[in-house]
């Protein structure tokens, strides 16, 4: 497995392996026409760990949902995805079998639910590997025990004859992160993995994935709306408001010196250690209803820094320097200024 | 009490911070709430005849106070028996024994207060905020509906809803008439305050009520708990598994492990130096918030045992870095470390049998 992440490694340094472009998806039925997500850029290359981060109807998790079309028949995909050379929105249902859990897989918040609870954790695990490998049945368990040891299950073995329902929490959503990874993804898709877990077991799960990741190089896309979750994990954040990147860009720099005021806000009402005795600061309002979205900037009935052209049309992605994208006039004026010093 | 010491809202709402609190029976020094021994076994049935095979020790005897004006943090893993705990205070459900002293007077003991009576002075707001209201019945009805049930008249009701409704930050001429659906979650959870405070009551157990917001709606609503407090003399119990939140809105933190009490103190002594090996993890456990400071080791291992079986003596045992013989054979009894901060553990016994506790002394 060593030596495939290596390999892979060197071949994708120049061509991404996620290539998104002007992703949209709408949900469209008789009474309802929303868009989700509206125009989502983005590159990911092998190796590399991009958190999505955004409160809920932010999109994060039906952007994720996307790259593998994990989607109603009501969704509506426009844009461009290709992973892997795949163009995965032209793909017919039977290709999609192929690329899910092989090419892509995806790590649910929920372990309890995305388990069967009628079968044992290790047939589970052999099911999927002996439909992807084309192995027997019986090497497929053989390949679930390594896996659930890879994942670091105590007795391991007992393990593979429990039901979903008899694992604790944490040690469900190992068993889940070893089923994701049994036919060595490139890609691994983790929907708020820890937001179910205790603090301490949340800790562990983290530390986890951290360092399956790095062992097997494969990309990583996380979705969290927790601050503390990137910050432990990403390389890459992208913040997300009303179906777009707000702000994007490598996690210090957005922690450090957030240029939208939407991750501004977000880093201000985030409750932590100094803000004891101090009142809170939160964004005012509340997130706008995506079935009628204003044509302007998403967050102006929120800003406080709002001017008339932000409610005129879509203020453009503009870089602030070393790739720290931000979606909003004020870094628009700054990065002219910075171009000019420059 | 009648519904004649509540009939006037507008007074009720405007108790000045420096007046004594009419309501208050037992004086300044009394605790609002005094909990001792409290314990909720619950048994688990199976077989043919359905008799209890075993019991789930969900809350296993512990004692507190909660003092007048203060808001008491509780933290603890999943099945710890925070919630239990909050339930059996307002008598959701039966403790299977212990006492709860409501301002001096026993609750539902026979003397004292009737549970009814009780729940005049305490009310609970819940973690689903969509859960927790019927459906059916608009915000306003919601909220009518107990004070109602208290012999309010129609009219009255309806004006303290109302006002109720006005003072959680929603216009009632817009979200009265509404359904919870139609509201967002934020919106729905200031429904729940105002409908556990509609009754005028001393004491709000918060159960993770900011838990499933959104961060910059949790910051709203943890700002409107704090002005609620301060302007109706409000105490708090304060339930979450958020170390953060709890560290911001506590006075005093309680700490639970498998339906124990394991530690409690004034919320700086537990956050900069924890005594009990369990608050330490639990507290080391929290994410840096800083990219360049990566937690580099998980501070626990593995998760909770079952509260089913738990262990035999201390039961944090199985997870501790610094267990040794004593503490499988006996449990620790809460013990003093300093002014209103005590903790159960061996270690921090002097005499147990520890070697640490020996070192200390």
């Amino acid at each position: 497995m060593q030596e495939r992440a290596v390999q892979t490694r060197t071949i994708t340094q120049t061509t991404p392996l996620v290539d998104v472009e002007n992703l949209a998806v709408r949900f469209v039925s008789r009474d309802l026409d929303i868009s989700v997500v509206n125009g989502v850029t983005f590159q990911l290359h092998q190796g590399q760990v991009l958190c999505l981060l955004g409160e809920s109807g932010s999109g994060k998790s039906v952007t994720m949902r996307a790259l593998m079309r994990l989607f109603p028949p009501t969704a509506r995909i426009g844009g461009r995805i290709n992973i892997d050379g795949i163009d995965i929105p032209a793909l017919p249902e039977s290709g999609l079998r192929k690329i899910r859990g092989r090419l892509i897989s995806m790590v649910f918040q929920e372990p309890m639910t995305a388990f069967d609870p009628v079968f044992t954790i290790g047939s589970q695990i052999a099911e999927s590997v002996s439909y992807h490998d084309g192995v027997s049945f019986r090497d497929g368990h053989k390949r679930a025990l390594e896996l659930l040891e890879l994942v670091q299950v105590p007795s391991a073995k007992r393990r593979l004859d429990a039901y979903p329902h008899e694992l604790s929490g944490g040690l469900r959503q190992r068993a889940m992160i070893a089923l994701a990874l049994a036919c060595r993804p490139k890609l691994l898709l983790a929907d708020e993995p820890t937001t179910a877990l205790d603090a301490t077991v949340q800790i562990q799960i983290l530390l986890l994935l951290r360092e399956l990741q790095s062992e097997l190089g494969m990309a990583t896309i996380f979705v969290t709306h927790d601050l503390g979750v990137a910050c432990e994990v990403a390389d890459n954040v992208a913040v997300m408001y009303a179906g777009r990147f707000v702000e994007s860009g490598t996690v210090a720099d957005v922690m450090d010196s957030p240029k939208h005021p939407y991750t501004e806000g977000l880093l201000r009402s985030t409750v932590h250690a100094g803000t004891r005795g101090e009142r809170l600061d939160p964004i005012p309002g509340a997130p706008p209803d995506l079935a009628e979205l204003p044509p302007g900037c998403a967050f102006a009935p929120r800003c406080s820094y709002v001017q008339p052209v932000c409610l005129e049309g879509q203020p453009a992605n503009v870089d602030v320097g070393g790739k720290h994208m931000a979606r909003c006039i004020r870094a628009a004026s700054a990065g002219a200024a910075n171009a000019l010093a420059g | 009490m009648t519904a004649q010491s509540l009939s006037n809202p507008a007074s009720d709402l405007k108790v000045a911070a420096t007046d004594p609190d009419p309501r208050d029976r037992g004086g300044p020094q009394q605790p609002m709430l005094l909990v001792q021994d409290l314990k909720k076994h619950f048994p688990i049935k199976g077989g043919l005849l359905g008799r209890a095979h075993a019991h789930v020790r969900a809350v296993d005897g512990i004692s507190f106070d909660v003092r007048k004006g203060e808001t008491l943090g509780i933290v603890g893993e999943s099945g710890c028996g925070k919630s239990t705990a909050a339930r059996l205070l307002i008598r959701l459900i039966e403790p299977d024994a212990g006492s709860v002293i409501l301002d001096g007077e026993p609750v539902a003991l026979g003397m004292g207060l009737t549970v009814r009576e009780m729940r005049r002075q305490m009310q609970m707001v819940f973690q689903d905020s969509y859960a927790s209201l019927n459906p059916r019945l608009t915000i306003e009805d919601s909220i009518t509906f107990g004070l109602k049930a208290n012999g309010f008249s129609k009219v009255e009701s309806a004006m303290r809803a109302r006002s109720m409704l006005r003072l959680v930050g929603l216009v009632p001429e817009m979200f009265a008439q509404r359904y919870p659906h139609e509201l967002s979650g934020g919106q729905r959870q200031r429904v729940n305050i105002a409908r556990a405070l509609a009754l005028g009551p001393r004491v709000l157990i918060l159960d993770e009520a900011v838990s499933a917001l959104d961060k910059s709606v949790e910051a709203q609503v943890l700002n409107l708990l704090q002005d609620l407090k301060q302007r109706l003399q409000l105490t708090y119990i304060f339930i979450s598994h958020d170390l953060n939140v709890v560290q911001y809105i506590s006075d005093r933190v309680l700490v639970m492990y498998l339906g124990k009490v394991i530690e409690i103190g004034p919320v700086d002594r537990i956050y900069s130096s924890p005594l009990h090996p369990y608050t330490r993890g639990l507290l080391s456990s929290r994410l840096s918030m800083d990219p360049r400071k990566r937690v580099a080791k998980a501070p626990l291992s593995g998760d909770p045992p079952n509260p089913i079986d738990p262990p035999s003596g201390c039961r944090f045992r199985t997870r501790c870095p610094i267990t040794e013989t004593v503490c499988a054979q006996r449990e620790p009894q809460a013990s003093t470390a300093s002014e209103g901060h005590s903790v159960a553990c061996h270690a921090h016994t002097p005499g147990s049998g520890h070697s640490l506790a020996a070192a200390r002394a």
